[in-house]
């Protein structure tokens, strides 16, 4: 029956806003799309690996910059230094998220029912089906019924006594829940079973426990913090914001609620690899440092080992031990000889055998401040071509090598780094040739500064230790759905959702069993299955092979 | 603390390995080039006595010449005498290679998996002991070039550009989830091994089978007659994947894990933390182009080479030329 109008009357049907949204929503939670949005997060992610990133080596992405003046700025504007936080990585993400909710909830209704649904009926047509088996049987059909679903029932899923039944199974006595129930008379004898209901619900826990991780991520990243301070032995830190080199706090954290806890760094040992040659030699085996910590202020001091691979924790806060270095102390007096400065100042290492730059500024001096500039070398040798250098990261040769500048330290007040001298008020000082002065000190010497202007003393060596406070109230929650998203994986891919009938006819003096089998997806078993439910219905109603 | 002379064994265990993998990989080769003659030349000899065969089902698939289906009359053991060598050669290099990875673990008191050297001993270990334990339940021997070949060239660049000496281990990575993650990472690239093999092998056994059987070149036969059929291919190799996918989202847990405990931070998108997801995104959508219609097998295949191709990248650019935390290639 044709029930379209005439020519005529057709309307064009106009997809109104509404119209709109659903076929936008359609289009996005698809599965097509939910691949194209994963292929693109694949390649979206790639260049964070290619061109340094400002959150992981913010100087590696000056230096990129300033030696790429060209494409550098480009790339900039493009993101290609902040992928990761990066409006085009974050929208990638964000339309794969809205696609993942979009596409678990609706499945996760429909499992529901399934769940709660009886298989489907018996087709009338079993060797239709992909996988077909068909055996003679003595006795009647009916009884022949009874034993294929008593087979069905005592199939188990982990052994024989586990309790969890495999097959869901439903027989032609059952009557469908809308009362149509004539299946007995008009359609034969039938059994029809499910099993593997689990795989669906296992690829629903994996999608939904994303969705968890992505929100422990988010958390992590609102409520969470860390900061850097480098600690030379001897010394101690408090958890304050003032007390860090650098702090970086997620946009939610109440910074002056930070929990008082301390860390005394009382001694740090170090070992680097002295035996083998090549590559390795040289290379850190061991960084231990022995800590006093307090929980807070009025709490007992405890003694902890603090390493690599073990952090010291404070509540949700962890201490993680991530670099180190040396700290010279360094005494700078003036002509009179009295003290201006003495501290052990930490230098920061510039290779994989410590050659450290650091600077000594000594504003107490006058009438012009003083300041010192240069590298500390715990295994000095002087290369031709780079000057005073490091043979081995350990203190075989200790030596500084510093140049002397004498102006204003900080013009106009303005912040600068600990580590460098910011030369633009300043001169460097001169030798009786007229080139610039260089010291070169080893432990215990000191050199007088020309013209009065004081001396300088290398004291000792001291070690310090680079400290990375963390604290991530999302990480049990994401380790949690990643664990639970392992496990859904796992479940969705191993177990098989598979459907099996099973129909009785007389043939004959004995009964025909027809079996059928329908798998979701590939299910090279499926067959083996099949002929194992044949053989045993046949074991058991005594029949004679 | 080294032993040299143990390391010295290792290396010698990797070069007997290699020695007996290389004869292997002819025997193989023999086996396989052998394969179409064999079948044309048996085939009617059966027909005429298809008592001596055993069950009579079995007469259709011989007397069937179907190429591209590897009649079972080629699997009597009596006519593949190379490929019963090459599997026997296999097992005896999987244990020289075990026997080199457990030397060179003993030499430096820690498991074996330090460097770049030791991942891909270690990776090339775990692909043959996979390959033999699959043949004690499968019939894999047309498999078998396919899957010595790479083990050869991989081993061979391990001894001679990836080789490092035997050594202690940088700080950071002395903890128990350096044998958790390592060996399950190298363990799951050594599946995605055997299954980038299985896939190739079921590209070119499509575009065989599109062909006419008549106008086939010679080459073409035998790789046709040699091969299984490309939906059994295809099959194998999603098994594989399907197993291969749940140890690298483990890697990837256990990395994070470690890397919480170590650099304080669960993911900081350190190049190999991106390459890491980035394979598992690419063979993510592998399993997900499986499940769509729409897709043939045939597409989706191609996105699990796309995947292998970035776990090559994730070993040999990103430890060698990528500055990141995971900087322990040992070159």
């Amino acid at each position: 029956m044709d029930t379209r109008p005439d020519e005529g009357d057709v309307t064009q049907p106009t997809l109104g806003p509404v119209g709109m949204m659903r076929w936008a929503w359609r289009q996005l939670t698809s599965m097509r799309t939910a691949l194209f949005l994963l292929l693109l997060l694949a390649i979206g992610a790639v260049p964070g690996s290619i061109w340094p990133q400002r959150n992981i080596d913010a100087g590696r992405v000056a230096d990129y910059l300033a030696s790429h003046r060209s494409t550098g700025p480009w790339l900039d504007r493009l993101g290609f230094f902040d992928v990761y936080s990066s409006s085009w990585f974050a929208a990638i993400y964000l339309l794969l998220f809205v696609s993942l909710v979009g596409c678990v909830v609706p499945r996760s209704k429909i499992h529901w029912r399934a769940m709660r649904a009886q298989p489907p009926r018996a087709p009338s047509r079993l060797e239709r089906l992909p996988e077909h088996g068909e055996i003679e049987v003595d006795g009647a059909p009916e009884d022949v019924l009874r034993v294929a679903l008593a087979v069905l029932e005592s199939k188990r899923v982990l052994g024989r006594h586990s309790g969890l039944r495999r097959w869901r199974v439903r027989s032609t006595d059952q009557p469908e829940p809308d009362g149509d129930s004539d299946g007995r008379s008009s359609d034969g004898l039938w059994l029809s079973a499910e099993c593997g209901y689990l795989r669906e619900t296992g690829n629903l826990v994996f999608h939904a426990a994303l969705i968890v991780v992505i929100i422990a991520v988010a958390v992590g990243h609102l409520f969470g913090w860390r900061g850097d301070r480098i600690v030379v032995t001897g010394k101690s830190f408090s958890n304050t914001i003032s007390a860090y080199d650098t702090f970086d706090p997620g946009p939610w954290v109440d910074t002056e609620g930070l929990s008082p806890f301390t860390v005394a760094v009382d001694r740090l040992d170090v070992t680097f690899e002295e035996r083998a040659g090549g590559a390795q030699r040289g290379a850190p085996r061991d960084f231990t440092a022995y800590t006093r910590t307090q929980t807070s202020p009025q709490a007992p001091q405890v003694n902890q080992i603090l390493k690599v691979n073990g952090p010291l924790k404070f509540g949700g806060a962890s201490v993680f031990l991530l670099g180190n270095g040396y700290a010279p102390v360094i005494t700078v007096r003036d002509a009179k000889d009295q003290v201006l400065m003495r501290e052990a100042t930490p230098f920061l290492p510039q290779d994989a055998n410590y050659k450290s730059v650091g600077a000594v500024k000594v504003s107490a001096a006058s009438p012009k401040q003083l300041g010192f500039f240069g590298f500390f070398l715990p295994s000095e040798y002087l290369d031709k071509n780079s000057g005073p250098s490091s043979f081995f990261p350990d203190l075989k040769n200790p030596a500084l090598a510093l140049g002397v500048y004498e102006g204003e330290l900080y013009p106009q007040g303005r912040p600068q780094s600990v580590y460098t001298l910011s030369t633009e008020k300043m001169t460097q000082l001169k030798n009786a040739k007229g080139e610039p002065l260089r010291l070169l000190l080893k432990p215990g010497q000191t050199a007088q500064l020309p013209d009065g202007r004081g001396s300088i003393t290398f004291d000792s060596v001291q070690r310090w230790a680079g400290l990375s406070i963390r604290y991530d109230p999302g990480k049990v929650l994401a380790l949690g759905g990643a664990v639970a998203a392992l496990l859904g994986l796992i479940a969705s891919l191993m177990i098989r959702r598979r459907r099996v009938f099973v129909r009785v006819r007389p043939g004959g003096r004995r009964t025909v069993v027809s079996i059928g089998g329908l798998a979701k997806g590939e299910d090279p078993g499926l067959g083996a299955v099949i002929e194992d439910l044949l053989s045993t219905i046949s074991e058991r109603t005594g029949t004679k092979v | 603390m080294t032993n040299e002379t143990l390391s010295l064994y290792a290396n010698l265990g990797v070069y007997s390995a290699m020695a007996v993998l290389t004869i292997a990989m002819i025997a193989f080769a023999i086996d396989l080039a052998g394969t179409a003659p064999r079948v044309l030349t048996v085939a009617p000899e059966i027909r005429k006595q298809p008592a001596t065969v055993g069950a009579g089902s079995f007469v259709g698939a011989v007397a069937s010449p179907v190429p591209g289906h590897r009649s079972d009359v080629s699997d009597l053991p009596r006519r593949r005498k190379a490929a019963g060598v090459a599997m026997m050669l296999t097992r005896l290099g999987g244990l020289l290679l075990i026997a080199a990875a457990a030397m060179r673990g003993l030499s430096v008191h820690r498991p074996p998996l330090g460097n770049m050297f030791e991942f891909a001993l270690v990776g090339c270990m775990f692909v043959v002991v996979v390959f033999v334990a699959i043949s004690l339940r499968r019939d894999v021997r047309w498999l078998g070039l396919f899957v010595v070949g790479p083990v050869l060239l991989t081993l061979g660049l391990a001894i001679t550009v990836f080789y490092t000496d035997a050594s202690e281990l940088l700080p950071s990575l002395r903890s128990v989830w350096l044998v958790i993650h390592v060996s399950v990472a190298t363990f799951s690239v050594a599946l995605f091994t055997i299954a980038f093999s299985v896939t190739i092998l079921h590209l070119v056994k499509t575009w065989l089978e599109a062909q006419e059987p008549e106008g086939m070149s010679r080459v073409r036969t035998v790789v046709n007659t040699a091969l299984p059929p490309a939906r059994s291919l295809d099959r194998t190799a999603y098994g594989i994947h399907a197993v291969a996918f749940p140890l690298w989202t483990f890697t990837l847990i256990a990395g994070a894990i470690w890397a919480e405990q170590a650099w304080g931070h669960y993911w900081n998108w350190d190049p190999k933390e991106v390459w890491t997801f980035v394979i598992w995104v690419i063979y993510a959508a592998y399993l997900h182009a499986r499940a769509t219609t729409g897709w043939s097998a045939r597409s989706a295949n191609y996105l699990a080479l796309v995947g292998y191709a970035a776990i090559l990248v994730n070993y040999m650019v990103v430890n060698v030329f990528f500055v990141g935390q995971h900087s322990y290639s040992g070159m």
